[in-house]
């Protein structure tokens, strides 16, 4: 049995994709990501049972390779020292939402988890795949890195998702599982997937890193969320984000979550903007604290 | 067009071979695409005139064959006599009617479990010689199909895929010879150029394109580096039936993104080869990019133009810059960057490029424009004689390198290094852009929605087509750079298209997502 590509037939938004959270990525990770229909056993799950442990655990010398392993394969999203980036969730976590086992993190880096941006390994159209030895070794630096024992979030949840669904007005363009708005991202998983600290970034900077929205199956980049202002050829000015876009067309969603399909030849002016259709939400909109609150919030939620 | 209508109208009722001769003179016969780059040249420009400026815009599409495969798929067909013969991913190849798209034959090839591809299961199509067709394996064997049957006619051994060797290339046909050229920079192989005698899979020459002790080149390698020094070949070159000469570029040295043990300039990494086609002897090379640390490879497909009374070679490197290169002597005209650069702010001697201090490299990461994917790639460039402009897929994008230094084993990813997006870098752009060889300039630029793998075609119509990620095949207007013309085809474009004619109709062919489309006049 082989390992191939990626099924790619994921069409729809991914979930929890933080209006920050990322930046543009090479083509070392992009859509290849998408790992759909992939979860036929390899050779190297049917040889390592679930109870199996880490042949290289506690090695010093295996997790120092399994550290430039872990740089080349894994820091594109999950960050040079594993404490999550803009794309993948701090590994640093004593409890990690997929894995738990070392087992399962063998599974989980070779299979990679349908749905999300994780992919298989070697099935990502650039680069190669990883030997089970260098998996191993990835993991053994892996747990020389995680903490042992779980934080708790810093904030208030219950008052997190007051002001989530309140004063601090996120669920006017944001749902939550399943309420909310539809303007900006689904928020439901963000807490599971992205660090505290990118998370808090992409509310005072929103901006910074515009979140990935549809994400086609062979398309080397995701759609973004631009903002987008257009005049109709009849005078008519629509204010929304890009659901997408290509060289002929535009689809937009405007302010009051109406669906608008353009053909751009017909438009009197159309105007992209990298500026987020997300406010600034400075620390007098929202205090350090509240902020913590929301996270918290998001943080439960997404660890479900 | 006279002429063109009675050939097809003569050829389609005579199933005739592909000879050497035929190859040589592909220009007499414009309704059948015979190489991968449509000529020797490498100019990727049909003579076709039927779709033009005029009509364009009633283009239809005319069939879609869905090849099963998954991934990138990367084939540039070739049609003879009204057959269009194309691959997909894992060695699959196929025969079709190309007026219907209904399939003639089908081959798959039964590939290892542990073949080591680098970028994807992909391969960029097959050679055409006498009536046998080429293909290269990605478990590193050459094999060669019966064209009317798809029957396995010989298959040789080249290298042991085990250590990280395969084939991707679409071979090149020549005189009776298949050459091909290895893939495996990611693995720290030693790269090759081969040569096999078409009618019995023989082996004629071999050239390694990093040189043994005692041989010239040697010396540009730190101790035993050369042994895994990559410098792969595996994009299509081109020939000079003139002066008997390949011409083949090659890729990275290896590891592909660290420097560090390889001190030198690592010759024949990321150069242009020029082989003695009956021998495979080298008559000279040119480095385009020494000691590369940012996997550069030089495989773009080195066009044969002439120009102000000189044999040239341009190649529009994947270093950003644009080179010309006088192909009698292998001396450097010209080098100019066609897309965004940091890594050389000035010129040797010769006017080459250099690194400047800020391009290698470093554990923190440092920031290189363009980045490791290159200012173009493997993408087919076109020469359009008529408007005397070359053109060519481009992307501004700029990636952070930081080392990871990893020790060599045998069929194992060996890079060195890894790379990021940029986190200062502005937003990643993708061109078409048309380039004047003769000053380096460009004429104009057409920006994509985003960066993409699209090849490009000129014809005589006046038209240049390209595909682009959303998934689009959209023919520009050659002289201005102007779209006139598009079709979505549904998934994104990692080929890069051919025109031909069946029965005094012209056809554009291109592979996007999983299937390959064929357009015409309605």
């Amino acid at each position: 049995m082989f390992r191939e590509h990626p099924s790619r037939t994921l069409n729809h938004r991914l979930p929890g994709r933080a209006n920050s959270a990322v930046t543009r990525l090479t083509m070392l990770t992009v859509t290849p990501m998408i790992v759909l229909t992939m979860i036929m056993l390899s050779r190297v799950t049917l040889a390592f049972a679930s109870d199996e442990r880490n042949p290289l655990a506690g090695d010093a010398k295996s997790a120092k390779a399994g550290e430039y392993q872990f740089r080349i394969n894994c820091a594109l999203c999950h960050g040079l020292g594993a404490h999550g980036g803009g794309r993948g969730p701090d590994l640093t976590r004593a409890h990690k939402k997929h894995t738990h086992s070392d087992a399962e993190m063998f599974q989980v880096i070779s299979n990679g988890i349908p749905g999300t941006a994780m992919p298989a390994n070697g099935t990502n159209g650039q680069g190669v795949g990883m030997t089970d030895k260098e998996i191993w070794q990835i993991i053994a630096y892996i747990r020389s890195q995680e903490l042992k024992a779980p934080s708790k979030p810093a904030g208030n949840t219950s008052h997190g998702k007051e002001l989530f669904y309140g004063d601090a007005n996120c669920s006017l363009c944001h749902m939550v599982e399943g309420k909310g708005g539809r303007l900006g991202p689904d928020l439901t998983a963000v807490g599971g997937s992205r660090t505290r600290e990118a998370i808090i970034d992409s509310v005072r900077n929103p901006s910074r890193r515009l979140a990935w929205g549809l994400t086609e199956a062979t398309k080397e980049f995701p759609q973004e969320y631009q903002s987008v202002t257009v005049v109709t050829a009849d005078g008519k000015q629509i204010k929304g984000v890009t659901l997408n876009e290509d060289s002929f067309s535009v689809q937009v969603m405007d302010t009051t979550e109406q669906i608008h399909l353009l053909e751009k030849d017909k438009l009197r002016s159309f105007e992209k903007s990298r500026q987020s259709a997300m406010p600034k939400y400075g620390p007098d909109l929202l205090s350090d604290k509240d902020l913590e609150d929301i996270v918290a919030y998001l943080t439960t939620v997404g660890a479900k | 067009m006279v002429l063109f209508l009675a050939c097809v109208a003569f050829a389609n009722e005579v199933y005739a071979q592909v000879t050497f001769e035929r190859l040589v003179n592909s220009a007499k016969e414009p309704q059948n695409w015979m190489t991968y780059s449509g000529d020797y040249s490498g100019k990727r420009f049909s003579a076709l005139d039927q779709i033009k400026l005029s009509n364009v815009q009633t283009v239809v599409p005319k069939w879609v064959y869905q090849t099963g495969a998954t991934g990138k798929l990367e084939t540039t067909p070739l049609v003879v006599e009204g057959i269009l013969y194309a691959t997909a991913q894992d060695n699959r190849a196929f025969a079709l009617d190309a007026r219907t798209g209904r399939p003639l034959w089908m081959y798959q090839r039964q590939l290892p479990g542990d073949i080591r591809p680098c970028c994807g299961r992909v391969n960029r199509g097959v050679a055409i010689l006498g009536d046998k067709i080429f293909l290269g394996t990605l478990d590193a064997h050459v094999i060669a199909l019966d064209a009317k049957t798809g029957n396995l006619l010989w298959d040789v051994v080249a290298a042991d895929y085990r250590t990280g060797y395969s084939f991707t290339v679409s071979p090149l046909a020549v005189k009776n010879l298949v050459v091909v050229g290895v893939s495996g920079g990611e693995y720290g192989v030693r790269g090759f150029i081969d040569a096999y005698d078409s009618a019995t899979g023989e082996r004629k020459w071999r050239l390694w394109t990093v040189p043994g002790p005692g041989e010239p080149g040697h010396e540009s390698w730190e101790g035993d580096s050369w042994k895994v020094g990559g410098a792969p070949a595996w994009n299509t070159g081109t020939y000079d039936p003139a002066t008997n000469q390949i011409f083949w570029p090659t890729g990275n040295p290896a590891p592909s993104n660290r420097g560090e043990g390889r001190a030198g300039d690592n010759l024949y990494s990321n150069s242009l080869l020029a082989l003695n086609a009956d021998t495979g002897k080298m008559n000279w090379y040119f480095q385009y990019t020494k000691h590369d640390e940012h996997d550069w490879d030089a495989t773009q497909v080195p066009v044969m133009i002439d120009a102000n009374g000189k044999h040239l070679i341009a190649q529009a490197d994947r270093n950003g810059f644009f080179y010309v290169i006088d192909r009698t002597t292998g001396k450097l005209i010209s080098a100019t960057a066609y897309g965004k650069t940091t890594w050389s702010d000035k010129k040797d001697a010769e006017g080459r490029p250099v690194a400047n201090n800020q391009a290698s490299p470093t554990l923190a990461g440092r920031t290189v424009c363009p980045g490791a994917l290159g200012t173009t790639n493997f993408m087919a460039p076109t020469y359009d004689p008529q408007t005397s402009l070359f053109y060519v897929t481009a992307r501004d994008q700029c990636d952070t390198f930081s080392t990871a230094p990893q020790p060599y084993e045998a069929g194992h990813a060996y890079y060195g290094s890894a790379y990021f997006p940029s986190e200062e870098a502005e937003p990643y752009q993708g061109f078409l852009k048309a380039i004047d060889p003769t000053t380096g300039q460009i004429k104009w630029k057409f920006e994509h929605t985003s960066p993409t793998w699209s090849g490009v075609l000129s014809t005589a119509g006046g038209l240049v087509f390209s595909g682009d990620a959303e998934g689009n095949f959209i023919a520009f207007d050659a002289a201005s750079g102007k779209p006139v013309w598009h079709f979505q085809m549904g998934g994104a474009v990692y080929a890069a298209p051919i025109a031909f004619g069946v029965a005094g109709k012209e056809y554009v062919a291109i592979a996007a997502g999983s299937a390959i489309y064929a357009f015409g006049l309605p």
